[in-house]
């Protein structure tokens, strides 16, 4: 059962409370600049605005994080978004030659969205999101976390709760930030495997004739496995239908096989996924070891686990240094909630339902401070509600980041 | 003058400028000569032609433009050829660096002529070219080799690879984006683990690399060079005859002469001239009423290269998202849309997108649209969606078997020329004759204005802008 996601968007008023009493400036300024003192890092990058009524402003930037405050609470955003440091100041864009304007560095940056999985998952569609289908999210968000961290080595990784029906992935190694557009490209080429439009059945394409999958999707495979037998089989049903069975007869590159199967479901259609996929499995095995025919069918089955649970991200998001993305603690508009930072260790747990909203948060607040005035406006007065734990998440990974810009600038001046 | 000591091998990074006087002369005939080449490689990836009958061409065109010689080959001026190579590269950098666009162009060109003389290099020459620089690749040790053993066997793109056989070489992954992007190497904690047959990678990046890099200096240092009054106007022409020879836009007729449509004509143009992929945009378009962001780029340069006028395309755009707000429409859509008619931001006048284009890249994801059905559409919907569209028009099943095969053979656009060919076939168009004198599709809005030239009868005056030397991908 979906539950509806979507409460009444929050009023400018909550909104501007928000800004000004527990948005945590303090950390996510750190969390962009490496270091206390501001440097180009944060002076440098473009902050965008989206306003009521349908403005959007681009290319503000502030000299601290003061600075970003006071203007977040005058404009009183329904979000902001986060781009690249640019060579020169944004809000000079207008002053500077065009060419002394280009994005240098950027977070290394991924999107995956639900909605990616709407031809995948049985339980919802569109925007909704329930507690099964976070699975495909949670597995999504540990294969992608486990391959960067062993493939490309980066080690500074924020995943960031959407506020909807999504998660974002903010990776701010240093080397990271430096990569081109090109590069990006490749890297995006590399954990890229759901690929062609509505019309494609096949979308998994990896192999280079009949090869064994590349090593970093073997390493990708063995969880998946776990997550296609429960998810795929036993919790989306997904096989159920007779559209959904012949979507996975189309993967079957064995003509008998097919003919087999097709004849067996369509005589038992009530037989469940798990039994037909057990089906595939006998008739797979009804070929020796050994032979091509075999080797094929194995092939296929692994490419079939692969195609309806890997990691499906939105590729446009990574590739360019200029892309703009929301600031994590923002509130997502139509859910009222805040993205919060996620731990992938616990991803699994993770409920996005528990994510506190603007108005519960708040309303924490009045609890513990009853008519404190607002003449006293505290810059931490998150610590009093249950965002804390989320921002101290976001402070920790700060603490490493600066501790790492600290151990390179002392080895650059030895 | 001792030249060759300065250099040494055939193949050459560009290290040091010439340092030596030039006549503007030579100044002048070694720019042109290299440009005959590098012009060439430019309209071989327009004309997709494959690596091996690039390195054919381009060879044939060094020959005569600009010959470079092994170390051992007699009865020729070597440091001549060496020398009008250094300083045709050089002169054409000066050229070259002032836009981005240029410079990108430039890269990839050289790089492509490096490549082929590399891989036409004598082998003893080019291992003491790579003995003589510091590529900085580490060789992985029998340790390593053990460890990761299964990995480099699976991570090998050939069966018959030996791990234990062949040498690898450790390389920062960002150093070998191509490979990466194909997954073809190891990676492990950032590092690519380079077989030896691949090394040629890490060579012909580090060239682009470098290039990259000195022309975006030469950029900056320009300004003072264009005191030289002698100079400037020969590197005007240069850059521009570059750009010349290789515009990249099927331009549409000028406006005025009865060619303007209105938004609703789209339907029945769609229905009568469109080629599979932009028919496919329509459909999805008028069934889902929403274009995702790529399918609505495709379409909508398109229409406007066919002669939608900005107001006629609001309108369109408007009307076909009938399931949205007139704000989200405004604030969403609009904008954009202006754009791609050069009203907005850069106020760049964006040229439709060719068959290559469409083809190689934005690669559609599962819920896209755009793209070319021939290339991205299974084969059983590929089919079926053929014969929807166009059995109006004459296409029956009994064609589909020598449409297919085409498309499996990867010929795309040769499929789409086929369809053409029979859906016009009762305007008299025959077999072989593609989009008029045996031309091919090339680009989406050829096969909409042929098609629509061929309704009014006025065959003779036609004429394909989209011929072979246009469509420089720029990507
Ligand atoms: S070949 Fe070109 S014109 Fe034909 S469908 Fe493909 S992209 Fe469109
Ligand atoms: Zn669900």
């Amino acid at each position: 059962m979906a539950l509806s996601n979507d409460v009444e968007s929050p009023s400018a008023e909550l909104m501007l409370a928000f800004y000004r009493r527990l948005y945590p400036f303090k950390s996510v300024f750190g969390w962009l600049n490496h270091e206390h003192t501001p440097t180009k890092f944060f002076t440098h990058r473009e902050f965008a605005f989206t306003l009521p009524g349908d403005v959007y402003l681009r290319y503000n930037s502030f000299a601290t994080a003061d600075d970003l405050k006071k203007q977040v609470c005058t404009l009183n955003p329904t979000r902001f978004e986060i781009g690249p440091v640019y060579s020169a100041r944004p809000r000079d864009k207008k002053t500077v030659r065009p060419a002394a304007f280009t994005p240098q560095l950027r977070e290394l940056v991924f999107d995956i969205d639900m909605t990616d999985y709407d031809t995948i998952r049985t339980c919802c569609s569109g925007a909704e999101i329930c507690r099964r289908c976070w699975v495909f999210i949670a597995a999504a968000v540990r294969v992608m976390d486990r391959s960067i961290r062993d493939q490309f080595g980066y080690k500074y990784l924020l995943w960031v709760y959407s506020g909807r029906r999504g998660i974002h992935l903010w990776i701010s190694d240093r080397e990271a930030m430096e990569l081109t557009d090109e590069q990006r490209r490749a890297l995006v080429g590399w954990v890229t495997v759901i690929q062609g439009g509505k019309e494609m059945h096949k979308k998994v394409n990896v192999r280079v004739g009949s090869r064994p999958l590349p090593p970093s999707l073997a390493m990708a495979l063995e969880p998946l496995a776990v997550v296609f037998g429960d998810l795929i089989l036993a919790d989306q049903d997904c096989f159920a239908s007779e559209e959904g069975w012949e979507a996975l007869l189309h993967l079957i590159p064995d003509k008998t096989v097919v003919e087999n199967l097709r004849k067996k479901w369509t005589a038992n259609p009530e037989r469940s996924s798990e039994d037909k996929w057990d089906d595939l499995k006998k008739e797979v095995k009804e070929y020796a070891k050994g032979t091509p025919q075999r080797a094929t069918l194995t092939a296929a089955m692994e490419d079939i686990i692969l195609q309806y649970t890997y990691p499906r991200i939105d590729a446009e998001v990574s590739k360019h240094r200029n892309h703009l993305l929301k600031a994590p603690f923002c509130v997502h508009p139509k859910t009222g909630r805040v993205c919060v930072p996620v731990d992938p260790e616990t991803i699994d747990s993770f409920r996005p339902e528990r994510v506190p909203t603007v108005s519960q948060l708040l309303q924490e607040l009045d609890e513990v401070l009853p008519a404190a005035g607002d003449a006293a406006e505290h810059h931490s007065d998150w610590e009093r509600t249950s965002l804390k734990p989320y921002v101290d998440m976001l402070d920790r990974h700060v603490m490493t980041l600066m501790e790492e810009t600290r151990r390179t600038k002392r080895d650059m001046t030895w | 003058m001792a030249l060759h000591s300065q250099i040494p091998h055939r193949l050459n990074f560009y290290d040091r400028p010439p340092l030596d006087d030039i006549t503007i002369e030579e100044f002048e005939t070694c720019a042109l000569d290299r440009l005959r080449v590098l012009a060439e490689i430019e309209s071989s990836f327009a004309r997709n032609r494959s690596y091996d009958e690039l390195k054919t061409v381009t060879l044939e065109q060094c020959k005569k433009y600009l010959p470079l010689n092994s170390s051992t080959a007699i009865a020729v001026d070597r440091d001549a050829e060496r020398r009008k190579d250094h300083v045709g590269h050089f002169v054409l950098r000066l050229a070259f660096c002032r836009s981005e666009e240029l410079r990108r162009r430039f890269v990839k060109a050289e790089t492509s002529l490096f490549r082929i003389r590399y891989d036409s290099d004598d082998r003893v020459e080019r291992d003491a070219f790579l003995n003589s620089r510091d590529f900085d690749w580490i060789p992985v040790t029998d340790e390593e080799r053990l460890e990761y053993r299964a990995e480099l066997s699976a991570a090998s793109t050939s069966k018959d690879a030996v791990p234990e056989k062949e040498r690898y070489y450790k390389v920062k992954w960002t150093r070998v984006p191509d490979l990466i992007e194909k997954r073809k190497v190891f990676l492990k904690g950032g590092l690519a683990f380079v077989p030896a047959r691949e090394q040629s990678s890490i060579v012909f990046q580090e060239f682009q690399t470098h290039l990259e890099r000195d022309l975006e200096m030469t950029a900056k240092a320009l300004p003072r060079l264009d005191e030289d009054t002698r100079i400037v106007p020969i590197l005007n022409n240069l850059s521009q005859g570059f750009l010349a020879g290789v515009s990249s836009e099927w331009s549409s007729s000028p406006a005025g002469n009865g060619n303007e449509i209105t938004a609703d004509m789209v339907d029945e143009l769609s229905r009568k001239h469109f080629p599979a992929c932009m028919r496919n945009l329509h459909d999805s378009l008028r069934r889902d009423r929403h274009l995702k962001h790529f399918g609505r780029l495709q379409y909508g340069l398109f229409l406007k290269v066919l002669g939608l006028s900005i107001d006629e395309a609001i309108l369109f755009w408007r009307r076909s998202f009938s399931n949205i707000q007139d704000d989200k429409f405004n604030k969403e859509y609009r904008y954009n849309i202006r754009h791609s008619y050069g009203l907005e931001g850069k106020r760049a006048n964006y040229p439709a997108r060719s068959c290559q284009q469409i083809l190689m890249s934005d690669q559609p994801g599962a819920s896209d649209s755009h793209g070319c059905p021939y290339r991205h559409f299974a084969p059983d919907n590929l089919q079926s969606a053929l014969l929807s569209m166009y059995s109006s028009q004459g296409l029956t099943s009994a064609d589909l078997a020598e449409v297919m095969n085409t498309v499996k053979a990867g010929h795309y656009h040769v499929a789409c020329t086929r369809v053409f060919e029979i859906t016009h076939a009762s305007q008299g168009v025959k077999k072989g004759e593609g989009v008029g004198g045996g031309e091919s599709v090339t680009h989406p809005n050829q096969y909409a204005a042929r098609s629509r030239e061929l309704e009014r009868g006025k065959d003779e005056g036609f004429k394909t802008e989209a011929d072979g030397d246009v469509v420089m991908q720029i990507s």
